[in-house]
């Protein structure tokens, strides 16, 4: 199945700049490890940086202070091409990797009824949210807003909004303008990666997500 | 239309045809000579040029000195995965500084992968057998496209790239809504975009 719906240029420019943030940085990877036509947009985008350093005057600079030490140091070879086997897991391998985790083997905790979720950790000090959710077939959310940028990557299953119908590989990438009610599929329901840049925004959603049943 | 604003535009650079053929052919006698003096050309080239990109990035000095050593002695160490006559080295060592900025000054998870990386990782089916040998040609081709963008583009895609702001920093840097600098960022990329279509 084809991947229809993708990051925002302007998401993957920060990305290549490597000034996203960090929960929404691993979901524009995750979803680049399904998606070869964003990571040759990344690529490309990584030659304007680099035509960026090279270009960029020196004039400000101080005179030189290092010089190159002769180098003796052992040469890593290329290993034998096993570096980017090809994951079939449907959890992207930066996330296993960075996780240590399986598709098979998230260990999903219960937030309310047909809802399940996982949090990932940040960096100590890092702003923001990345869990993995998994929304029973049929299951609406509540309408919200976003105080911030959001992405969501489907890993499993579909979801649908006013926007359109989101499958595995496709990106959502909604920043605060847009308000919307996702709903599982009725078949298959959903499983996402889902990163927000503002906490305490996110935890609102959240928290009217299993409201109804837990009382949060 | 014949673009007097781009002819009065200072002159960047001289010459990036010739200057990226030379840091190729200076990364590719680092890879099959281990030449030292090859090494040292590279290391002057770009050691001065990352030092302040992370000094920009908020290094202080010490930092940014032990940042732009490590990233150069990356290229040394890993110069074998890299394959020179595919790829562009300056790319290449932009995204070794850009992840060493990540970790080291950010304190975060790098998510972002080498370009030595990606080329693993772009499926062959994918990849025509000529268009990483393009790679070095792109680099000029963004090089020269750079030129033609109006400042005001050029400024926020500098500032994203070279001061590593978040879009909501530049929008605050510039007084500008952020919708304008999302806006200004998508249009600098589709005209890049466009000069790198023709080689496609």
């Amino acid at each position: 199945m084809s991947i229809t719906n993708h990051p925002d240029p302007a998401t993957l420019i920060s990305f290549a700049a490597g000034t996203l943030s960090e929960p929404l940085a691993a979901v524009v990877a995750a979803h680049a490890a399904m998606c070869s036509c964003c990571r040759r947009e990344i690529a490309d985008m990584e030659l304007v940086g680099a035509a960026l350093l090279l270009q960029h005057s020196l004039s400000a600079q101080p005179a030189r202070s290092g010089a190159a030490k002769p180098l003796r140091g052992r040469v890593a070879r290329p290993g034998p091409g096993a570096a980017h086997a090809v994951a079939r897991d449907r959890l992207p391998s930066p996330i296993a990797r960075a996780y240590g985790l399986t598709f098979a083997t998230i260990p999903w905790k219960r937030l309310g009824p047909g809802v399940l979720h996982h949090r990932l950790p940040l960096s100590p000090g890092t702003e923001g949210d990345l869990r993995l959710l998994k929304i029973a077939a049929g299951r609406r959310m509540p309408e919200h807003g976003h105080g911030g940028s959001e992405l969501t990557l489907v890993l499993d299953g579909a979801y649908s909004d006013e926007t359109g119908t989101y499958r595995s590989g496709d990106m959502q990438d909604v920043d605060e303008s847009i308000e919307h009610t996702p709903v599982a599929d009725q078949n298959a329901g959903c499983i996402c990666l889902i990163a927000s840049d503002r906490p305490a925004r996110f935890k609102g959603i959240m928290a009217r997500l299993v409201q109804p049943w837990t009382g949060i | 239309m014949l673009g007097t604003a781009h002819d009065a535009r200072p002159r960047l650079r001289p010459g990036p045809a010739r200057r990226w053929g030379s840091m190729s052919d200076l990364l590719s006698r680092i890879v099959t000579d281990r030449s030292d003096e090859a090494f040292r050309s590279l290391f002057d080239e770009y050691r001065p040029r990352v030092r302040r990109y992370m000094l920009q990035q908020g290094a202080d000095g010490d930092l940014a000195d032990e940042l732009a050593h490590e990233t150069l002695v990356t290229v040394w160490r890993k110069a074998a995965l890299y394959s020179s006559d595919k790829g562009s080295p300056s790319a290449w060592i932009f995204t070794i500084a850009r992840n060493l900025r990540i970790d080291r000054i950010r304190k975060q998870r790098v998510w972002q992968e080498l370009t030595d990386e990606h080329a693993a990782s772009i499926p062959s089916e994918d990849q025509p057998a000529d268009s990483m040998i393009d790679q070095q040609q792109r680099q000029i081709r963004v090089q020269e496209a750079l030129r033609t963008l109006p400042a005001e583009q050029i400024e926020v895609v500098t500032l994203a790239f070279i001061e590593g702001l978040p879009h909501s920093e530049i929008a605050e840097r510039l007084s500008l809504p952020l919708g304008t600098v999302k806006s200004r960022i998508r249009l600098a990329y589709a005209k890049l975009r466009d000069a790198l279509e023709e080689l496609r």
